[in-house]
């Protein structure tokens, strides 16, 4: 029973926070891939700069003397996720929109971004250094150890407030766009250009503020990603770079273009990465009892070494390439 | 006035003009048929006034006002609608969700604009949740034209919607094409089934090399010997 | 076009003057020897991007496969691995990827047995399992083994130009394989596909430290020209023989880029060029004319991937450390990128111009960050504000920002390039 509470602290919760991170990042990429049809390399800088305004704000509010239960990365979250999505749309009219103008190809809209994504990094080394900060400098970080002893484990439940938070903000983020999405009109004409672009303005639907919608939204839930990543680990200027290929790689195994799928996909790849790293020794130890001597457990099984943590997602990633480019539930492809 | 008059309209791609000073006039309650031979700028004209492609020359007038080279978020709350000839319907979209595309720039409730296209075609009611992508190709062109009407157009343009069905499925959508000019929509459309639709026609335009070679009613273009040895075709 | 080319050849000839009086001698001769290798390494680029339209984003990864190559030849020989079993268990190891890969091959051959569709995936499936258990069965303890004893495999101490050939072999056989998968993909698709493959690349040469050192890098690497303790031996200077001796390695650099400048416009000019052209330009028409899209393409990947390696062998060896955490994405694919877009993609001497100018541009603005940093600290500080802190590592993050820069503008007002692309009159 032990185990199965090892399993569940480091395969379970651990894998659902990071899913739930590379979800709400995937479901930006793939909602811009969508309606803009290009990859938007500079994502991960939406979701630093959205935790940098988030740590920005806390700091302010901590200094005016404001106390919450909660912590407050959490609590200006919706006010960071405001500027993130302000942020967006700037960068949308200042670096991208030009060049589709001009009818630039999504290979130099690609490139642009990477521009983009250099600039933001280097704005943000600029003014806050290549350090890391914390947000729990002037608060605990809450840590719920929840006692199974009633199950036979001799471990308890270990999951930190702001992951518990993490996964019920993810939630109810993934039910308001499910509402948007199919409830609301703007969400239906997103879907519509997303599904055909020219059709979409033939109908008379205004496309400029169709695109305008899709940057608020992303630049949103980059923000939430972000921000809820640095209040697991820490804020630092290359947080989202880093993980900028597994969200790619799940948004395009949930297919391009599906919001369902990128959520999907970034749960797949979050519980995949943690399932490759587990150490299988420490759940089958008990077999050790009846296994013969030479057939003993060696000290970690596990399928993936740690170093090569972040190389699972790839590897997730050029197999679906291969195997079935159009993803999961069936996005664009070739 | 005519509801809707191009003059002398130059337009292109962007190379070498396709049309070369097409003139023509509808009113709401004409069913206009564009017809002639391949590459004689008959969608073109429609691309044209719908705004998709640039007008170098001449003017289009609707209501008596320019409109050329306006956008067609502008032209559907003004009362024009298109149905394209291809991917004329969002396919991973429902039937419904469909029409409601069509009604977006409307600002109030067009739940009985609704009522009437599912009345006009009550097969869609019918299939009113299933993504428009499982329809057979006539029921796509249903949707497709109920997509068009959502937004309560004066003039509805239609590219070839006979294009790829099967006969019963091309004498229904003439049929509803009559039915909807009766309740007050004007209609013009671009046609290869040249007889088929010029023997509904109240206004015909033969088109060839870019400009408008023939006009009449129907029936007379189908009557003229000229037009019908050189245009017609079987 | 040739007088514009000219001259802009001439102007950076200029700054290569400029950049030497200000910064000296020995700091100047190092940067040229390092662009030569980027014109190199750029002109690889062009080839795959220019020539075939294809998106490599994955260019670290060759340029450390060039680099772990030229390691691997021209390091003296570990006498410690060698006499002791480590050799061996490497054998063992040989074979069990051997007949792993045996095994696959023969699982996707299953069909000939009668297997299908489920059974067949399922199969195939089971092999790669087992045939990377088997692997891993082998290599762990091979690895532990020679880490423990010998610490890593060694080099075969072979003459350094020999690695930078052998860098081009191993580039070429990684290029084939991702070629073969991931050249049919759009695209972005393809960009993200070799993102992830040279990241792959970058974890295993970073932790095959048995391999590699890995982290603890392998170091003094040997030149293939006189190093400058040389030169100091037979009685020069410390100046000159560092200008000897750089001189040295510049002037084989050279000589490498020459010949590869020479044979890529060869065959640029051939029926070979036309027809990369024309597929890179429609290559739904071109397939539809029967030509094979797919092989050419491969084709392209390879060679240009082939240049890539040797030039990243260059860089290693002049640097004579072999380090994986050196390697960025941002200093190792995309400046090469920036380099062709400023430089003029699909043109030659764009390539080279790109990579030498921003290559410059990229080493100055660090220093010249530094300056104008400190003389606004001292501005600052004049006026009663506090100096600004961490000028160091700001100066060091201002090269970031400024190649984001320069590719925002080179998008915008000259996306073609500073010495575009010839569009050729084909008769």
């Amino acid at each position: 029973m032990t185990e199965f509470i090892f399993f569940i602290n480091q395969v379970v919760i651990s894998g659902a926070v990071l899913g739930c991170i590379y979800a709400l990042g995937a479901v930006g990429i793939t909602l811009i891939f969508g309606i803009l049809r290009f990859a938007h390399f500079a994502h991960s800088e939406l979701m630093t700069s959205g935790a940098f305004f988030a740590f920005l704000l806390a700091a302010l509010f901590a200094s005016w003397g404001i106390v919450t239960p909660i912590p407050m990365g959490f609590v200006v979250l919706p006010l960071a996720m405001v500027l993130s999505a302000i942020f967006a749309l700037g960068v949308d009219k200042g670096f991208y929109a030009p060049l589709r103008q001009r009818g630039a190809k999504p290979v130099i809209l690609l490139i642009a971004s990477i521009g983009v994504t250099l600039m933001v990094q280097g704005l943000i080394r600029l003014f806050f250094g290549a350090g890391s900060y914390s947000f729990f400098e002037n608060e605990t970080k809450d840590v719920f150890r929840v006692d199974t002893s009633f199950l036979g484990s001799t471990r308890p439940l270990v999951i930190t407030e702001p992951q518990l938070l993490m996964i019920i903000v993810t939630i109810i983020s993934v039910l308001a766009l499910h509402f948007f999405l199919t409830r609301s009109r703007l969400g239906k004409a997103m879907r519509a250009m997303a599904d055909n672009a020219d059709l979409a303005q033939v109908s008379g639907i205004n496309t400029a503020l169709v695109v305008r919608v899709t940057w608020v939204v992303a630049g949103a839930l980059a923000c939430m990603a972000g921000t809820m990543l640095a209040l697991d680990v820490t804020l630092k200027p290359d947080l989202a770079f880093n993980i900028i290929i597994p969200i790619f790689a799940a948004a395009i195994v949930g297919g391009l273009g599906q919001a369902y799928g990128a959520i999907a996909g970034g749960l797949l790849i979050g519980f995949a990465e943690s399932l490759a790293v587990f150490n299988w020794t420490m759940v089958l130890r008990p077999l050790n009892g009846v296994l013969p001597e030479a057939l003993q457990l060696p000290a970690t099984l596990a399928l993936v070494p740690t170093e090569y943590k972040l190389t699972v997602a790839f590897v997730i990633l050029v197999v679906v390439l291969l195997v079935r480019p159009t993803g999961i539930f069936k996005g664009a492809s070739s | 006035m005519a509801l809707i008059e191009l003059k002398h309209v130059v337009a292109g791609y962007g190379g070498a003009p396709i049309l070369n000073g097409v003139d023509m006039a509808i009113e709401q309650s004409d069913i206009g048929v564009i017809v002639g031979p391949n590459g004689a700028g008959k969608s073109t004209t429609l691309k044209a006034i719908f705004g998709l492609l640039k007008v170098t020359g001449g003017t289009i007038e609707f209501d008596g006002e320019d409109v050329a080279n306006s956008l067609p978020d502008k032209l559907v709350p003004r009362g024009l609608s298109f149905v394209p000839q291809e991917k004329n319907v969002f396919t991973s979209m429902s039937v419904e969700e469909n029409l409601e595309m069509g009604a977006f720039t409307r600002r109030d409730d067009f739940k009985p604009t609704m009522d009437w296209v599912y009345a006009m075609f009550p097969v869609l009611a019918e299939k009113r949740r299933q993504p428009a992508g499982e329809l057979s190709g006539g029921q796509r062109q249903m949707v497709a034209m109920g997509r068009a009407l959502m937004s309560k157009p004066r003039l509805l343009m239609l590219d070839e919607p006979s294009a790829g069905l099967s006969p019963r499925y091309v004498i229904e959508i003439f049929e509803t094409i009559v039915r909807v000019n009766k309740e007050g929509v004007g209609i013009l459309m671009v046609e290869q089934n040249a007889r088929q639709a010029l023997a509904f026609a109240s206004k015909g335009f033969v088109l060839a090399q870019g400009q408008n070679r023939f006009t009449g009613t129907g029936a007379e273009l189908i009557a003229d010997p000229d037009v019908a040895k050189s245009f017609l075709g079987g | 076009m040739i007088a514009r080319s000219l001259s802009l050849f001439a102007g950076l000839f200029a700054l290569i003057l400029v950049i030497g009086w200000l910064m000296g001698v020995p700091f100047t001769s190092s940067r040229l020897v390092e662009a030569t290798a980027y014109a190199l390494i750029a002109l690889g680029l062009n080839i795959q991007w220019g020539y075939g339209g294809l998106f490599n984003f994955g260019i670290m990864g060759f340029l450390m496969l060039g680099g772990f190559a030229v390691t691997f030849i021209s390091y003296p020989i570990n006498p410690s691995f060698w006499g002791s079993d480590g050799p061996w268990m490497l054998g063992r190891a040989a074979l069990a990827f051997g007949a792993g890969a045996l095994l696959v091959y023969a699982a996707r051959q299953s069909h000939r047995l009668g297997l299908r569709g489920g059974w067949k995936t399922f199969t195939i499936v089971l092999a790669w399992s087992v045939a990377y258990c088997l692997y891993r069965s082998q290599i762990d303890p091979a690895a532990a083994y020679i880490e423990s004893t010998a610490g890593f495999v060694g080099g075969l101490g072979i003459n350094p130009v020999f690695g930078w050939l052998f860098g081009g072999v191993l580039a070429a056989g990684v290029a084939l394989i991702v070629g073969k998968i991931a050249l049919g993909l759009r695209t972005d698709y393809l960009a993200i596909a070799t993102i992830g493959i040279s990241e792959i690349i970058r974890a295993l040469i970073k932790n095959m430290d048995w391999l590699t050192r890995g982290t603890l890098t392998v170091s003094p690497i040997p030149w293939p020209t006189p190093l400058p303790q040389e030169y100091q031996a037979s009685g020069a200077d410390q100046l000159s023989s560092l200008i000897l001796a750089r001189g040295g390695y510049l002037a084989l650099a050279l000589l490498v880029l020459a010949a590869a400048i020479w044979l890529v416009s060869r065959a640029y000019a051939g029926p070979w060029g036309r027809m990369m052209r024309a597929i890179r330009d429609n290559h739904v028409a071109a397939s539809s004319m029967g030509k094979d899209v797919k092989s050419r393409q491969l084709e392209i990947f390879v060679l240009g991937s082939v240049l890539m390696g040797i030039g990243g062998a260059m860089l290693v060896s002049f640097t004579q450390i072999f380090d994986p955490s050196s390697y960025q994405p941002i200093n190792h694919t995309f400046l090469i990128w920036v380099m062709i877009i400023v430089g003029g993609a699909g043109n030659n001497w764009g390539a080279v111009f790109g990579a030498v100018l921003i290559w410059l541009v990229w080493v100055i603005s660090e220093p010249l960050a530094k300056t104008i940093f400190e003389t606004a600290s001292y501005w600052s500080t004049s006026v009663g504000w506090p100096e600004i802190p961490d000028i160091e590592s700001r100066s060091a993050q201002m090269r970031v920002f400024v190649l984001g820069l320069v590719i925002t503008i080179a998008l915008r007002y000259a996306p073609k390039g500073l010495i575009p692309e010839v569009v050729r009159r084909d008769s």
